[in-house]
C-alpha cells in the first residue's frame, strides 16, 4: 500500500507510542547507581577488589554466554542483566576470597539461579545470592575471613589468599579483621554509627559504605526504575523492631542505627530486593515482601547461628513473592465492595 | 478523587501530549473527494438500508440509507452528487461494509437540503428519534448509535449526564476546538439531552490542558442551564468512560454494567455539540470534525471533512512527508492503522495520524522476557494485573485469564503497552483473549 509519496505503509497494533523505558536502559542505570559504592570498594580494598569484581563479571558473562549457547538462544549479554548480576555477586564477597571461588561462584550465580529457570525473567531468587550461598554453604571459612579497610599497600600487594590454587587451604599468615556484626555477635562490641555510615569498616565489599548506595538507590527511585516501597517497607521494619529490642535491653540488643548501616543491609535491602524479576509486582506485596525481609534479617541477626542474615532473610523473601503477589492482588474496578 | 485540586482517577499514564501544532487551528472545511463513499456500517448494530439506487441523483443532507431497527441509524448524503454505485468497501475493522459510492457535482454549491427540525420542547422518544434521523453515533472504534445510549431502560433514571471534553488521546485537538469554537451548539445539545433522559444536571470534565475551553465554557454558560465545568488532571485515559465517571462523581460502575446502572450517562462533547447543530435544522451527519496530525502530515489541522472521503485524498490533500512509516485512524494510543488507503472517514472518526520512520521505529522496539518491574500493574487504570494475564495469554489460559483475573474488565486503553519496558505488545494479547471467549461465549 503506497500513499502518493510511493511508500509502503506498516500496519502495526495500538498504541503506537511508548514510554521509553527499557529493560536495557534500565539495567544499564541499576549498574550506574552501583558505581559509586564499586569505586568507593575499590578505594577502600585496593587492588584485591578490583580483582574480585572483575573475576566476579568476567565469570558471570563467560556463564551467560554458556548458557545460551546450550540453549541455543540468542545473545543476551547486552541488556546489561548479567553484568548486574555479575557486580552484585561480586560486591557481596570478602575481599581476599580466593578468585578461583569467586569464578566459581559467579557460574552458580548465572546457571543455578538463572539460566536453568530459563534465563531473564524467570529466575525466582536473586541469582548474585545463590552464587554467594552456595559459596557460603561450600567455603565457609574463606567466606567469614574479613581484610580490613584502607590498609597503606593495598594497590600493591594482594592478600595471599585472593591468588590460592583450588581445593589448596590458602596460607593463613592475612591481615584479618572482623566486621562491625561479627565483633557485636561474638565479641559484645560496638560500632561508631558514623563510622558504618561513610564506610570506614570491614566486611564484604559493597557493605562498606551506606551513603553510596543511598545515593545510587535514591538516583534509581528518582528516574522511577526502583520500587521506593520494598526499601522503605525493609529498613523501616529493621529500624522498627530493632529499635523496640533495644529500648527494651540495650545491653543485649544493638541499636537501630547500628543495625541500619552495618552488614549487607543496605546492599541488600536496595539493590536485591528490589530485583524487579524476584520481588513482587503489586504494591502491597511489594511492602509485605519488604516487611518479611526485615523481620527475618532482625531475627536471624540476633537470634541466629550467624552475625549476618540479609541473605538468607532474601533468598526467603523471594521464595514467597508468588503468593505474596496473589494475596496483595489490587481490588479490580468496578468489582469487590462496590459490585451490586 | 482529586490530586493538586484537580480531580482525576487512579493509576493511568502521561504520554505526550503532542496537541501543540493544531489546538491553535480554527476547524476548517475539508474539499470534497471526486467520489465519496459512505459505508452503510459505520456503527455498531445493524447496517443501514439504502433508499437511492445506483444512477440517482442526490442533493447534499438528503436521506440516502435508513435505519435497519433500533441499533442503527440513518445516513445522509455528504454532497450533492450522483450514485454511482452500492458495493463492498473496505473498513477499519478489517471487515468489507457495503457503501453507497457518491460522484460530487463539481459545480453544485454544496447547499444542504433542510429538513424537519425538532423543537427543543419535544418529548423525549422525539427527540430520540430525531437523534437517530440524524445518524448521529458515538465516537471512537465503537461508534455507538447514540439514540440507543441515551435510551433510558425501563426501571432505571439518569440523574447525572457526563459530558467528556477530556479529550485525553495524543495529537487529537477537535473536541478542544468545538469547546471554542461550538460553545453555542454545546449547550443547545445539553437542552436536547436533558430533555431526553430526564437528567437532573450536568457535568462537563475538561482536562487541564484545555483551560482556555473550561474557562469559555463557565463564561457562556446560560444561567437557566444545571451545568458545571470540572477542570481535570492531564492523563490517560481520562477520558474513558468508566474513569472519567469516576473522577468527577466519585462513583464505579460496577463490573459488567453500564453507567446507567449507577444513574450516570457520558456522552462526548462533540456528539452533543453536533445534536445541537443538527436537531434544530432536521439535518443529518454528513462532516465530522476530525484532527488530521501527526509528525508525517505537512498540513496538519482540524478540519470538518466530508463523510466517506477516502484517506488516500485525505493524505494527498494535506501532504504527507517521503519518510511517512504508519498511518492510523484516532490518537496514538487506541487508534487502528489503516490497512487500505481506500478505507474512509466515517462518523466516529477523531482523526487521522501520520507517523514518519523515526516515531514508527520508537514505538517497535526489541521485545524483552517480562521481568516482572510491575510498571503496568501501576498503570492499569482498572486494577488488573497484565504482567499475569500476559504469562497466561502466552499459554492460550484464556478461561484462567477471565475467571480469576477479570480479563473482561479490561478496558483495552493500551497503558499496559505503553509502560512495558520489555515491549510486549499486553494490550494487543488481551484484544485477541477477549475476542476468543467472546467466541467461545457464543459457540
Amino acid at each position: 500500500m503506497t500513499v502518493g509519496v510511493g511508500k509502503t505503509l506498516e500496519i502495526r497494533h495500538a498504541p503506537h507510542v511508548l514510554s521509553g523505558y527499557s529493560v536495557d536502559t534500565i539495567m544499564f542505570n541499576v549498574v550506574l547507581a552501583l558505581l559509586p559504592a564499586t569505586i568507593f570498594a575499590i578505594y577502600a580494598i585496593g587492588l584485591a577488589a578490583i580483582l574480585v569484581l572483575g573475576v566476579a563479571v568476567a565469570s558471570c558473562l563467560l556463564a551467560e554466554v554458556l548458557v545460551c549457547r546450550a540453549r541455543e538462544t540468542a545473545s543476551t549479554l547486552d541488556d546489561w542483566s548479567v553484568v548486574i548480576t555479575g557486580l552484585l555477586f561480586g560486591l557481596t564477597l570478602p575481599p581476599s576470597l580466593p578468585l578461583w571461588m569467586v569464578a566459581v561462584g559467579g557460574a552458580v550465580s548465572v546457571v543455578l539461579g538463572k539460566g536453568l529457570f530459563g534465563g531473564l525473567g524467570r529466575n525466582p531468587f536473586n541469582p548474585a545470592l545463590v552464587g554467594r550461598a552456595f559459596l557460603q554453604a561450600a567455603f565457609p571459612a574463606a567466606m567469614t575471613t574479613w581484610t580490613p579497610p584502607f590498609q597503606p599497600d593495598r594497590f600493591a600487594s594482594l592478600p595471599a589468599s585472593t591468588l590460592a590454587v583450588p581445593l589448596m587451604q590458602p596460607s593463613t599468615d592475612v591481615v584479618t579483621g572482623a566486621t562491625p556484626l561479627a565483633l557485636w555477635k561474638f565479641g559484645g562490641q560496638g560500632t561508631d554509627a558514623g563510622q558504618l555510615f561513610f564506610g570506614a569498616i570491614g566486611g564484604s565489599l559493597g557493605e562498606t559504605s551506606s551513603i553510596l548506595l543511598l545515593l545510587g538507590g535514591a538516583y534509581l527511585i528518582a528516574r522511577n526504575m526502583m520500587s521506593w516501597r520494598i526499601p522503605a517497607a525493609l529498613l523501616g521494619t529493621v529500624v522498627l523492631s530493632s529499635g523496640l529490642l533495644h529500648a527494651l535491653a540495650p545491653d543485649r540488643y544493638p541499636s537501630a542505627a547500628f543495625m541500619l548501616f552495618s552488614g549487607g543491609l543496605m546492599l541488600g535491602a536496595l539493590f536485591m530486593a528490589t530485583d524487579m524479576v524476584s520481588s513482587p509486582t503489586t504494591p502491597l506485596g511489594g511492602v509485605l515482601f519488604g516487611v518479611i525481609i526485615g523481620l527475618l534479617v532482625v531475627v536471624i541477626r540476633i537470634w541466629g547461628g550467624m552475625p549476618e542474615g540479609v541473605m538468607y532473610a532474601i533468598l526467603l523473601g523471594n521464595a514467597l513473592v508468588p503468593h505474596l503477589d496473589e494475596w496483595c492482588r489490587p481490588r479490580v474496578y468496578g468489582s469487590g465492595r462496590t459490585a451490586k | 478523587m482529586r490530586l493538586l485540586g484537580l480531580k482525576t482517577f487512579r493509576h493511568g499514564i502521561h504520554p505526550g501530549e503532542a496537541k501543540d501544532a493544531t489546538k491553535g487551528l480554527a476547524i476548517q472545511q475539508f474539499p470534497f473527494a471526486p467520489r465519496l463513499v459512505v459505508p452503510l456500517a459505520q456503527h455498531i448494530g445493524n447496517p443501514s438500508v439504502p433508499t437511492v439506487r445506483p444512477g440517482e441523483e442526490v442533493c447534499r443532507g438528503q436521506r440516502i440509507a435508513r435505519p435497519e431497527g433500533h441499533l442503527s441509524v440513518a445516513m445522509h448524503a455528504p454532497a450533492t452528487g450522483v450514485v454511482r454505485d452500492i458495493a463492498l468497501t473496505p473498513t477499519i475493522l478489517g471487515r468489507m461494509s457495503l457503501a453507497i459510492h457518491i460522484e460530487p457535482h463539481a459545480a453544485s454549491t454544496q447547499e444542504a437540503t433542510p429538513g424537519t427540525p425538532c423543537s427543543l420542547d419535544a418529548g423525549p422518544e422525539e427527540i430520540l428519534r430525531a437523534v437517530q434521523e440524524a445518524g448521529v453515533v458515538g465516537l471512537g472504534g465503537a461508534a455507538f448509535p447514540t439514540h440507543a445510549k441515551l435510551t433510558v431502560p425501563d426501571g432505571k433514571r439518569v440523574d447525572t449526564l457526563v459530558v467528556n471534553g477530556a479529550e485525553c488521546e495524543p495529537y487529537l485537538t477537535t473536541d478542544h476546538r468545538v469547546m471554542l469554537e461550538q460553545s453555542d451548539d454545546l449547550f443547545v445539545g445539553i437542552r436536547y439531552l436533558l430533555r431526553a433522559t430526564g437528567a437532573e444536571r450536568v457535568v462537563i470534565g475538561v482536562e487541564s490542558n484545555k483551560e482556555d475551553a473550561a474557562t469559555l465554557l463557565r463564561d457562556r454558560l446560560p444561567a437557566d442551564l444545571p451545568v458545571s465545568v470540572e477542570v481535570l488532571r492531564v492523563k490517560y485515559p481520562q477520558g474513558a468512560e468508566k474513569m472519567l465517571i469516576t473522577a468527577l462523581l466519585g462513583r464505579e460502575i460496577p463490573s459488567g454494567r453500564l453507567p446507567i446502572d449507577i444513574g450516570a450517562m457520558c456522552i462526548n462533547v462533540a456528539t452533543t455539540a453536533e445534536i445541537g447543530r443538527l436537531l434544530p435544522l432536521g439535518s443529518g451527519v454528513r462532516l465530522w470534525g476530525i484532527t488530521i496530525g501527526g509528525p508525517a502530515v505537512r498540513r496538519k489541522g482540524n478540519y470538518r471533512i466530508p463523510i466517506g472521503t477516502p484517506l488516500r485524498f485525505v493524505l494527498d490533500t494535506v501532504g504527507v512527508d517521503t519518510s511517512v512509516a504508519r498511518v492510523f485512524l484516532g490518537g496514538p494510543m487506541m487508534g487502528n492503522a489503516v490497512s487500505s488507503l481506500d478505507i474512509v472517514v466515517t462518523k466516529g472518526t477523531s482523526g487521522v495520524t501520520a507517523f514518519t520512520d523515526i516515531e514508527a521505529e520508537w514505538a517497535h522496539r526489541r521485545v524483552f522476557p517480562c521481568i516482572g518491574c510491575g510498571y503496568c500493574v501501576d498503570a492499569c487504570p482498572v486494577f488488573l494485573n497484565p504482567a499475569e494475564l500476559e504469562r497466561l495469554a502466552g499459554s492460550g489460559g484464556y478461561a484462567a485469564m477471565r475467571s480469576n483475573h477479570a480479563l473482561m474488565d479490561c478496558i483495552e486503553c493500551g497503558s499496559c503497552s505503553f509502560v512495558c519496558p520489555s515491549h510486549i505488545p499486553l494490550v494487543q494479547h488481551f484484544r485477541v483473549a477477549k475476542a476468543a471467549v467472546r467466541k467461545a461465549d457464543a459457540a
